[in-house]
């Protein structure tokens, strides 16, 4: 019988929980702000006795996911966590455990990328691994986090999918701040996780296999890509079954998006994570005015939910995406891009506009997302033109 | 020490039909090495580079071991996960915990030297149980023959180039062995292929501590030498008679010189070791006597440096 | 295991192992790169002290040993480079340019 336990707690706390509950073999773990609290109650289980994974403390995040391929390679469950720079550090070896084919589990607390340094919150470090071939999932709260964290597990070591996920929640928003979440029991979570059975392991010493071989001169490089991207389709449905399946569980929804008030919004913002929250909080007050408005999270970010986008935002006049990350020299931000290719097959044409926001932790007031809902009744009724991409609040 | 005849009964864990060029000085150096398994079973790991990407073009693979190449610079960090997954799965009871498994990773001196050195250091830190054999030729190979902080110094290559100003690499050599040395890991050793008494012993006792060593294996290669191909291991031996490449071995700190038969007083002038190479050529032309003559110094330097290390 | 890969030219995209990982590790001895050889060895039975020096330093593993002896070559894998005839010490082994008969390159 699962049973939950209802906890005041951060978003780090949970994400450590829920790694723990997952039981891996192994955690090559480095240290970068926001990241830090999760390996740090990591390697206190590990100290304890709690967990029975094999600590690795490597010497830089390019270590942490080059370790992380080779154990996952040899058969293990592994999970590992980082942040920012460190994510920029593993560019490389995110491609190369997703070609692998390595059901690695990567928490990222998302923060900016230098330069300048900064340490707080935005998107840039995952959107800048968004063409890698991972599995990217956001989280609005901690309980998402905790929630999206041991569901990763499940997708990743999914014989039909087969690649590694990276799940995240907003760093020091969502990381640090001191949030109401609900805990499942141990006994639940590993029940529902289930153990991994590798296929191709290179402990399996009764059948040496060869990871990592060159596909070049000539090889079928380009069949083993088209392989990878059928499995990412593929992992649409496992998102959404295991997703499902949670939800029984726990009682608390799972799908690729998660939309609120569309049923008749004549606006809507798009957004992804913890401003997700502020977003509904505004439309909540427009609507007890009478407005039309609503609100779409995306949950899932690879793969990208088009065919839930387009029937979340079907029939609405204006659409407002928020996008805390930029793509310098784009039409707009990386989930600006998704979007308005998503809205192409519409049979109407809905107008959109990108709001760059929050870059390096910048203040995302309540103010500035009223003018967005502004900025789109103006547009919905005709009286304003969409604009160009607006850098809300910049001075 | 095992003799000849009895390594000949241990399997070739290296399969013949690889794409390394003739007379590689890589391959010979993984046979004699692998041959120090000694039947224990063994995952290696391998850094990207000529060997790598000879052994393992896609359909076809040399290695009848489990075997992972990840990238360039992390053959340490890779093989030490697969390692933590072994101790992991141990713990977890999926794996016996008396099951005896030994992990090596093999880079090139681009490979370890260079890119590789701070996954390798962090890795000899950690005090996985694992070999590290870098096979050093001196230079990047398999782009090119491009200088790395391996290639001796005055030694042509395609990025230290020999021209109206330029001869050749100016700077010295970087000592990787004694930087391993310096990790107080329980083995370290620099071995020759040319010497595989020495190299193959050497290997057995790196397999055998509990915990990480590393084995740096002069390998040369004929292409970026501009050596015949039939002269590899005549070209590595005359490296340890002239002492550019003293054979010694540092057991729990404890440095002892392998090479009893080569001293100060009969090792060979370095120009037998220079000579035959084409990347040397301009060395022996007019105007470098200096050159050579400092090059010559280097290699002195350097043996008596490890000589005195060993108490010699 | 064997891993039969005769029709690999027709595999679609999905029908190849996951992440191109080669699951028959050492079938490079399916692989023929004898033909890239412009001389073979020949070894002298009479001169052979049997030392196994030839096999411990050939680099494409094609001294076939048993029961401590040379036996052969493997002319499927030899490349002709010359490295035992160099090392041999009773200069038993000698390379002879390679005829026209060379085996079939995959
Ligand atoms: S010629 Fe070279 S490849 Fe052939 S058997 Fe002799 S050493 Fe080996
Ligand atoms: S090296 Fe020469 S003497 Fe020694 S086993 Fe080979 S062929 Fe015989």
């Amino acid at each position: 019988m699962p049973t939950q336990k209802t906890l005041a707690v951060t978003g780090n706390t949970l994400v450590a929980e829920a790694i723990r509950q997952c039981s891996p073999d192994v955690i090559p773990a480095y240290p970068i702000t926001p990241q830090t609290t999760v390996v740090e109650e990591l390697a206190k289980f590990v100290a304890n006795g709690r967990m029975h994974a094999e600590y690795v403390n490597v010497e830089s995040e390019h270590s942490a996911m080059s370790a992380a391929v080779g154990a996952s390679a040899a058969g293990a469950r592994v999970a590992t966590a980082t942040s920012s720079q460190g994510l920029a550090l593993m560019w490389e070896e995110l491609h190369i455990a997703a070609g692998l084919r390595l059901p690695i589990v990567m928490f990222n607390a998302n923060r900016a990328l230098a330069a300048p340094i900064n340490i707080h919150c935005d998107h840039s470090d995952v959107m800048g691994a968004r063409d890698t071939g991972w599995i990217i999932l956001f989280a609005e709260t901690a309980q998402e986090a905790y929630d999206n964290t041991i569901m990763s597990f499940r997708i990743a070591e999914h014989p039909e999918v087969l690649l590694p996920v990276m799940t995240t929640a907003d760093g020091f928003i969502t990381t640090h701040s001191i949030d109401r979440a609900q805990i499942m029991d141990d006994e639940t979570v590993a029940a529902f996780v289930g153990d991994y059975e590798p296929e191709n392991a290179l402990l399996d010493f009764g059948k040496p296999v060869t990871h990592g071989s060159f596909a070049g001169l000539g090889g079928p490089y380009f069949e083993f890509k088209n392989s990878q991207r059928m499995a990412i389709e593929r992992a649409r449905d496992v998102v959404k079954s295991v997703g499902a399946e949670w939800s029984a569980i726990t009682g608390r929804p799972f799908g690729m998006v998660e939309t609120w008030g569309m049923e008749d919004a004549e606006t809507a913002i798009v957004v992804i994570g913890s401003t997700a929250g502020n977003a509904r909080h505004v439309a909540r007050g427009l609507r007890a005015e009478g407005k039309k408005v609503g609100v779409v999270k995306v949950r899932c970010f690879r793969p990208f939910p088009y065919a839930e986008l387009a029937a979340a935002l079907k029939g609405v006049k204006a659409v407002a995406v928020m996008d805390r990350s930029e793509s310098f020299g784009a039409e707009g931000g990386p989930l600006f891009l998704e979007v308005r290719s998503a809205l192409y097959d519409l049979d109407e044409r809905i107008p959109v506009v990108d709001y760059i926001y929050g870059l390096g932790g910048a203040d995302v007031k309540i103010e500035l997302i009223d003018r967005v809902f502004a900025d789109l009744s103006d547009i919905a009724s005709g009286t304003a033109a969409p604009s160009g991409l607006v850098y809300l609040g910049a001075r | 020490m095992t003799t000849i005849r009895e390594l000949s009964h241990r399997e070739d864990l290296l399969e013949g039909g690889h794409r390394l060029c003739a007379g590689c000085g890589a391959s010979i150096a993984v046979r004699q090495v692998m041959l120090g398994a000694g039947g224990t079973p063994v995952v290696v790991g391998c850094a990207t580079g000529c060997l790598e990407v000879s052994t393992t073009i896609y359909p076809y693979s040399s290695w009848k071991t489990p075997f992972i190449h990840n990238a360039f610079e992390n053959a340490a960090a890779t093989v030490s996960g697969v390692e933590s997954a072994f101790k992991g799965l141990q713990r977890a009871g999926k794996i016996p915990a008396d099951k005896k498994a030994k992990f090596i990773a093999f880079g090139g001196d681009g490979g370890t030297y260079d890119i590789g050195l701070q996954s390798l250091s962090g890795a000899m830190e950690r005090g996985h149980d694992m070999v590290y054999v870098c096979y050093d030729n001196g230079a990047y190979m398999n782009t090119g023959i491009q200088r790395s902080s391996a290639t001796p110094m005055g030694a042509w290559a395609t990025t230290s180039e020999v021209g109206s100003v330029g001869q050749g690499k100016p700077q010295r050599r970087k000592d990787l062995t004694s930087i391993m040395a310096a990790h107080n890991i329980p083995y370290v050793a620099q071995a020759s292929i040319s010497d595989w008494k020495d190299l193959t012993s050497k290997a057995e006792k790196a397999f055998a501590v509990e915990g990480p060593a590393f084995i740096n294996v002069f390998a040369p290669c004929p292409r970026g030498w501009r050596i015949p191909y039939d002269s590899t291991v005549e070209i590595a031996k005359s490296a340890v008679t002239s002492a550019f490449w003293p054979l010694f071995e540092v057991v729990d700190g404890e440095w002892i010189y392998t090479k009893r038969s080569v001293t100060r007083e009969n090792r060979k002038p370095i120009e037998e070791f220079l000579k035959p190479q084409g990347r040397f050529k301009h060395l022996f032309k007019p105007g470098n006597e200096a050159l050579l003559a400092q090059v010559q110094t280097e290699v002195d330097r350097n043996f008596d440096h490890i000589l005195k290390r060993c108490g010699l | 295991m064997t891993w039969d890969i005769s029709k690999i030219d027709e595999w679609k995209s999905d029908e190849f192992p996951r992440g191109a990982v080669i699951p028959d590790s050492g079938n490079s001895r399916d692989y023929v790169t004898g033909g890239w050889r412009s001389q073979r060895p020949v070894r002298d039975d009479a001169k052979c002290t049997q030392c196994l020096f030839c096999w411990i330093y050939c680099p494409d593993s094609s001294v076939n040993v048993a029961d401590e002896k040379v036996t052969d070559f493997n002319l499927n894998h030899c490349k002709g480079c010359g490295v035992c005839a160099q090392v041999c010490p009773a200069d038993a082994i000698t390379m002879v340019p390679e005829g026209c008969e060379l085996p079939e390159v995959k």
